[in-house]
Parts: C-alpha cells; sequence; structure tokens
C-alpha cells in the first residue's frame, strides 16, 4: 500500500500546472468533484445554521404556554421552512457532498463520471433556497403547511407565494436526479481496475442504492407539486372531492415519494458508520455482505410501506394491516446492521476519537428511534400518536441523532484527508458531549409530551405541558449554540493544525487513505490496481 | 501500467453550468411569480421566464457545442461513451417515474376517489351526506359539483396518433440501422420522415385539443377527468415537442457527417428518448382513451 501513494504523489509531482484555479471563478466554474464537495458541505453547514434558526424561535416560542413572541401564522412558515430545508437543504445536500468528495476516491476512480453536470446539480441548489426562503418576505407569508404540503392547506388555503414554492421544489428535485446519476454512473463506469461488487467500500454500496432511490422518486415529488400548483393556480380537482379528486390522493402520492425519501436520508449513514465503527475497532467489519443485502433490502421495502403516515385517515382495514406488517418487516435488515455495527466492536481494540464517540451514539441513539418507528407502525396504537410529539421525537432521533450525526462522525473521520491538517480532539470532544447530552434534553422528552396528546405544529398548548416544553427549549437552544463550537474547530482544522499523515487512523481501510494529505485537486487520474 | 488504461477525459472549468443555473433560477423565480400574478394582473414574471428559457436555449446551444467539439477531435474514450449512454438511461428511468406519478393519480381517482364517492366500500354515508345524487362512473362526465363534461373517445384523432406514434418508432429504427451500415443518405431519409410524423403528431394534438375545449366542453377545469386527460396527455405532447426539436438536431448534425457506424452516442439517446415517448403514449392511449 505504501509503494502506491508514492506513485500518487509522482505522478502528481509532474502535474503542477494542473492544480486549482485561484479566485471566486474557481468556485463557479468548477469540474472538480473535491471543490464541489466542499461547495456542498459548506452550503449544507449554512442551511443546517438557517433552519437551525427557525428551529430556535419554534423552541422560544414554545417555552412558555400561551402565544409570546410571534404569530401563529408564522410560526406556521417557520415549522414548514425549518422541516423544508432541514431535509432538502441540510441533510441531502450534507450527503451528496460527502459523496463527491468520497465516491471517486474510494474507487479509485479520476472524477465523477458526468464532471459538467456536477457543478449544475450544486450551483441550482443555492438558487432554489434563495427563491423557497424570498418567499418568506412576500406579501401573504411564505409556505405554512407544513413540509408535506398537505392538500387542502397547500391548495385551497395557502399563500399566493405557493407558487414559488413549487418551482424552488422542481429545481430542488432536478438537482438531486441530477447528483444521483452522477454517483450510479461513477460507480457502475468508474471502479478501479479490481475494485469488484463485493470489494466497494460501504459508503459506495449505501451511495448507489440511495441514489437509486432519489431517481425514482423524485420525479414523483415533481409530479405531486405540479398538481398542487395546478389546483391551486388553474383550477384542477386532484385533491378536491367536489371535481371527483381525493385529499387523501395527495397524501399516498406524497408518500410513495416520502417514505423513500426518509432512506434516502439515512443509508448513506450506515455506510459512513459502517467505515468509521471497524476502523476504531482495529477488526474488519462483521459481516459485509449481509450489509449489502440488508441495505438492498431496505430500499425494497421502502416502496411498499408509504401507507404508514396515512393510517387515520380512514383505510381499509386490509390496507392498514398490509403497510402495517411491510413496515415491521423493515426492522429485521435494520436490526441486521445494527447487529453487525455491535459484533464489529465486540472484542474489538476500541479507541474512541470524535468519529467514533459520534458513530457510538449513532448506533445507539438511532436505535431508540428505530425502536419508536416500530412503535408508531402498529397501527391500533398509531391512532394515539398520530400528529403528536411523539411523533416529532421519532423522526428527530433517526434524522438529527441518526442522519447528522453520522455526517458530524464523517467530517471529523475525513477532516485531515480534506484539509492536511489534524482537528482539534479536545474541541472535538466537547462538540461531542455537548451536542450528545443537549439533543437528549431536547428530544427525548417529547416522547412524553406525545403520549400526553400534545399535538405537533401548534404554537401554542395546554398548561400542564409547560415544564417539558421549557426543557426541550432549553436542551434545543444548548444543541444549537454547540453546533458552532464545531463550526470553530473547522475553520481551525482548515487554517492549522497538526499535520495530518496519508493515514491518520490506523484502523481504517480504503484507497482513499492511499493519497497524500490533504488529497491532491486530482486524484487518481491514472486507476491504481486493486487487488 | 498506464498504458493498459485510456485516460478519463476530465474537463477544465466550464462556464456553462452556472449559465445554466442561472437560467433555471430566472425559470424557476419567472414561472412562480408568473402564475401568482395571474390573479392580480400585474406583469413581470412572464418576461423573467421568457429571459430564463433564452438563457437556458444559449446554455444549451453552448454546452452541446463545446460537448460535440470534444467529441469529433477524439477527447472521448469508450469509457466516457458508456457513461454517456448510462446517464441517459438513468434519465429516462426518472422521467418514467415522472409520468408514473401521473397514471398513479389516475389509477387512484378511477378505483378508489371516485367509486367511494359514490358510496363504495364503508363510505355509504360519504355518498349519502355530502352528493347524494352523484353516479360513480368512469369516465367521470358528471363530478360532485355538477361540473358536465364529455368523454373524449379513442377512435378519430386519437387512434390516427397512435399509428402516427408508432409508425414514427420503426422508421427511427430504420434510421438507426442505416447509420450502423453507415448509409447517410438512408438515414436522413428515414429521419427527416419520423420528424415529420413528429411534427404531425403534435399538430393534430393541438387540434384535438381545440376541439375538446370548443365542441365537447372537455377542459383543464371540468374535474378528475380532465385534470388526468389535460395532465397525461400535455406532458407527454410537451415530451414529443421536446423529442422531436432533439430529432431535428440530430437531423442536421448527421447531414454535416459528426456520426459514424460504431460512434453515435447522441442519435442513440435521441431514439431511445423517441421509444420512450412513444411506450408512454400507448399507456396514454390504453388507460386515458380505450379503457
Amino acid at each position: 500500500m505504501s509503494t502506491m501513494t508514492q506513485d500518487q504523489t509522482a505522478v502528481h509531482d509532474d502535474d503542477h500546472h494542473h492544480g486549482a484555479p485561484k479566485g471566486i471563478m474557481r468556485w463557479l466554474l468548477t469540474t472538480n468533484h473535491k471543490d464541489i464537495g466542499t461547495l456542498y458541505l459548506w452550503f449544507s453547514f449554512i442551511m443546517f445554521l438557517t433552519g437551525g434558526a427557525m428551529a430556535m424561535v419554534i423552541r422560544a416560542e414554545l417555552f412558555q404556554p400561551g402565544l409570546q413572541l410571534v404569530e401563529p401564522n408564522f410560526f406556521n412558515q417557520m415549522t414548514t421552512v425549518h422541516g423544508l430545508i432541514m431535509v432538502f437543504g441540510a441533510v441531502m445536500p450534507a450527503f451528496t457532498g460527502l459523496a463527491n468528495w468520497l465516491i471517486p476516491m474510494m474507487i479509485g476512480a479520476p472524477d465523477m463520471a458526468l464532471p459538467r453536470m456536477n457543478n449544475w446539480s450544486f450551483w441550482i441548489l443555492p438558487f432554489a433556497f434563495a427563491i423557497l426562503l424570498s418567499s418568506l418576505f412576500m406579501e401573504g407569508g411564505g409556505p405554512n403547511f407544513g413540509w408535506t404540503f398537505y392538500a387542502p392547506l397547500s391548495t385551497t388555503y395557502s399563500p399566493d407565494s405557493t407558487a414559488l414554492f413549487v418551482f424552488s421544489i422542481h429545481i430542488m428535485g432536478i438537482s438531486s436526479i441530477m447528483g444521483a446519476i452522477n454517483v450510479i454512473v461513477t460507480i457502475v463506469n468508474l471502479r478501479a481496475p479490481g475494485m469488484t461488487w463485493m470489494k466497494l467500500p460501504l459508503f459506495v454500496w449505501t451511495w448507489l442504492i440511495t441514489a437509486f432511490l432519489l431517481i425514482a422518486v423524485m420525479p414523483v415529488l415533481a409530479g405531486v407539486v405540479t398538481m398542487v400548483l395546478t389546483d391551486k393556480f388553474f383550477g384542477t380537482s386532484f385533491f378536491e372531492a367536489a371535481g371527483g379528486g381525493d385529499p387523501v390522493m395527495f397524501q399516498h402520492i406524497f408518500w410513495f415519494f416520502g417514505h423513500p425519501e426518509v432512506y434516502i436520508m439515512i443509508l448513506p449513514s450506515f455506510g459512513i458508520i459502517s467505515a468509521i465503527v471497524p476502523a476504531f475497532s482495529r477488526k474488519k467489519l462483521f459481516g459485509y455482505a449481509s450489509m449489502v443485502y440488508a441495505t438492498a433490502s431496505i430500499a425494497i421495502l421502502s416502496f411498499l410501506v408509504w401507507a404508514h403516515h396515512m393510517f387515520t385517515t380512514g383505510m381499509p382495514v386490509f390496507a392498514e394491516l398490509f403497510f402495517m406488517y411491510c413496515t415491521m418487516l423493515i426492522a429485521v435488515p435494520t436490526g441486521v446492521k445494527v447487529f453487525n455495527w455491535v459484533a464489529t466492536m465486540w472484542r474489538g481494540s476500541l479507541t474512541f476519537e470524535t468519529p467514533m464517540l459520534f458513530a457510538v451514539a449513532f448506533i445507539i441513539l438511532f436505535t431508540i428511534g428505530g425502536f419508536s418507528g416500530l412503535m408508531l407502525a402498529i397501527t391500533p396504537a398509531d391512532f394515539q400518536y398520530h400528529d403528536t410529539y411523539f411523533v416529532v421525537a421519532h423522526f428527530h432521533y433517526v434524522l438529527v441523532t441518526g442522519a447528522i450525526f453520522s455526517i458530524m462522525a464523517a467530517a471529523y473521520y475525513w477532516l485531515p484527508k480534506w484539509t492536511g491538517h489534524m482537528y482539534n480532539e479536545r474541541l472535538g470532544q466537547w462538540h461531542f458531549w455537548c451536542s450528545v447530552i443537549s439533543v437528549n434534553v431536547l428530544f427525548f422528552p417529547m416522547h412524553f409530551l406525545g403520549l400526553a396528546g400534545m399535538p405537533r405544529r401548534i404554537p401554542d398548548y395546554s398548561i400542564q405541558f409547560a415544564d417539558i416544553n421549557q426543557i426541550v427549549s432549553i436542551g434545543g437552544f444548548a444543541f444549537g449554540l454547540s453546533q458552532l463550537i464545531f463550526l470553530v474547530l473547522v475553520i481551525k482544522c482548515i487554517r492549522g493544525g497538526e499535520k495530518a499523515p496519508a493515514k491518520p487512523w490506523e484502523g481504517s481501510e480504503g484507497l482513499e487513505w492511499t493519497l497524500p494529505s490533504p488529497a491532491p485537486y486530482h486524484s487518481f487520474t491514472t486507476p491504481p490496481e486493486v487487488k | 501500467m498506464t498504458t493498459k488504461h485510456q485516460t478519463y477525459y476530465v474537463p477544465s472549468q466550464s462556464v456553462w453550468p452556472i449559465v445554466g443555473a442561472i437560467g433555471l433560477f430566472f425559470i424557476a423565480a419567472g414561472a412562480g411569480l408568473f402564475v401568482q400574478q395571474m390573479k392580480s394582473g400585474a406583469s413581470g414574471g412572464g418576461y423573467l421566464l421568457l429571459l430564463g428559457i433564452a438563457v437556458i436555449v444559449f446554455m444549451l446551444v453552448g454546452w452541446f457545442s463545446a460537448v460535440i467539439k470534444e467529441s469529433t477531435t477524439g477527447l472521448y474514450s469508450a469509457q466516457m461513451d458508456r457513461s454517456f449512454r448510462q446517464g441517459m438511461s438513468w434519465f429516462i428511468f426518472s422521467e418514467v417515474m415522472f409520468f408514473a406519478a401521473f397514471f398513479g393519480a389516475l389509477f387512484y381517482a378511477r378505483a378508489i376517489a371516485v367509486p367511494w364517492l359514490g358510496g363504495a366500500s364503508n363510505n355509504a354515508m360519504t355518498h349519502e351526506i355530502l352528493w347524494p345524487s352523484f353516479e360513480a362512473v368512469w369516465p367521470l362526465i358528471s363530478t360532485p359539483d355538477g361540473t358536465k363534461t364529455e368523454a373524449m373517445p379513442w377512435t378519430g384523432l386519437p387512434l390516427i396518433n397512435t399509428l402516427i406514434l408508432l409508425t414514427s418508432s420503426v422508421t427511427l429504427h430504420f434510421a438507426h440501422i442505416s447509420l450502423e451500415k453507415a448509409k447517410r443518405s438512408a438515414v436522413v431519409l428515414w429521419l427527416g420522415i419520423t420528424i415529420l410524423l413528429g411534427i404531425g403528431f403534435v399538430g393534430l394534438q393541438v387540434e384535438e385539443y381545440r376541439h375538446a375545449y370548443q365542441e365537447m366542453g372537455l377542459t383543464l377545469t371540468s374535474g378528475i377527468y380532465g385534470n388526468t386527460f389535460f395532465l397525461l396527455t400535455g406532458f407527454h405532447g410537451m415530451h414529443v415537442t421536446l423529442g422531436t426539436v432533439f430529432l431535428l438536431v440530430l437531423f442536421f448534425r448527421v447531414l454535416k457527417g459528426h456520426f459514424t457506424a460504431d460512434k453515435h452516442f447522441a442519435f442513440q439517446a435521441g431514439s431511445w428518448y423517441w421509444h420512450f415517448v412513444d411506450v408512454v403514449w400507448l399507456c396514454l392511449f390504453i388507460f386515458v382513451y380505450v379503457l
């Protein structure tokens, strides 16, 4: 392996004139997968802070019962745009950024397969969010119907700016589809010789399957927003019973997109955790093949479970049972994964650097989110939990302590490779402990609020929920502030710090560690041989 | 060792993606504002939309010229060709899923929403209380709130259009075979016929829409039947139009001698796209018109 590192360095020493161009044009015109990955990651972090600020508004309003700070309509806009930003602006672009940075290096490719389209998929995103955010300042306000934009809230009762919402979603969809096509083609077509399917790093496998899900369901989202647009502005009645349509049809089409979408936001996490846990356990991943098959099973099942979001809409009992059992089936492949991670750690020589801390927290806390998901999957029980804070607790456990924690873990794990410097471990540990404590103060009590019947998306609540809401809000502010530690850490790491060797983690495996740190501007112009 | 693999062409910086991003931004913001302003009668959005379309056309011409130049100067390897082919296939798959959303709406409305409004399953009271005189039939010629329309028969124009599109798929296939045998004049002939058939299809569809609006009272606002009819056939018609433009570009490229018997990705892509549009039409013809 060490000889290969030298080969690569030698190739790039001859190639100095191919280094990064300077100035703003480097970023606007780039076709380089690392530049585009960096753009995606910074964009997603900015969106994370923007969406986080909106969450702070929500938690400030809910600190006490009664209407305190904001109008109910503005509160609704905050919950809606917080959700949209975190899903489409923070989590998905962060994963695409990681895919851009890592997949070519992991499979020994020179770049992404379609580099110019790669640039296009990124640069349309900031414009889409500019449109979405600007609609907040228009007459009548921005989207206020929840990120799921159920009809008739998004049709009959929505503000005029819904047209802008629809077209911004279209652009986000185009961006995701192009990004996903690029990922699939890169993986299928640009693997180094000898990089056979069952030698692929799991991050690459999980992204391949995620990309397939993206191409399959983002067009369905485009279809359903188009129907919302025509229902609101062109007199159609897809979601209007008086014209022969059905508002419940909206939910079916939306969740046919929406359920695969939630796996789009977690499958790459599985890949990240499957890279980090073996590295810090200094063992091979337990059950590689079963991980691949489990990921594929989860993806297939994700197309058969959408209506578990709609148990209370009055579906026939047969449909309720079908969707309940299919949903529970997903616990099997997911359980295989959790078992494999734990088995990987079993009798490993473990150390707990920041990436590993986040990975271990992921395994525990994501599992809690998975279990509350099982509770929600039980149809009769769901009649009690539906649209309560229990649901909010559930999906924040899988998305914050799941998706976001894995993204944090990935950032810490690969930062030395990206920047050429080690991050400040002390600061990293502070970030982790502040985050993991505050996030549980924030989301765990929400389970109790939901079980006691507090509805979600309402700016006011009954007096008996006051104490727990106060605790939750304090956890929320603390979690938000903790993320600023991460910002400081990343900036410090880019500017300097201890020089990182090519392979800073002794247990890590994969082609990306055969490149020097920071990785050269063009990696693997000649494909490496994989044995 | 390095000679064993052809190098994969990674283009240096390119101005076209950011031009395209700005174009898409204008289109989305323009279309959004235009739709919003339809009610208030203000203007501005429409101009932004047109500007956006102009920028996108400019971008497409520039971007494709660059790619064609790279291709004709021999920068692309067989591996690059595979990337393009796979990319195009996945793009077509995404288009399939876009149409699937509207077919899904059609099936849901026919099989579930309309029968339930008529009291099927456990919805007897829905029917009794909301619209007791509503009759659940498909095509839904009378909506619950009383909008009346006529159903489009499958004979006549739709049948002629089906034959036209099926024929065009065959003629395009002949063009492709001729290209692979390097018979350029035959390619020009068959491709030309395909384009004429495409234009004929769009023309007849315009006539069909005029007939529906003016003589049958079948409009975009005539309930779920009209909604699914116009959105499905409308999006399909847009795809046929785009496909025809695509074929037209290919036609001029054939005249310029851009394609060879074994290297003609763009032709292949255009042909895949056309066949896909044809298959969508077959589904449309069966599920929207005949059944």
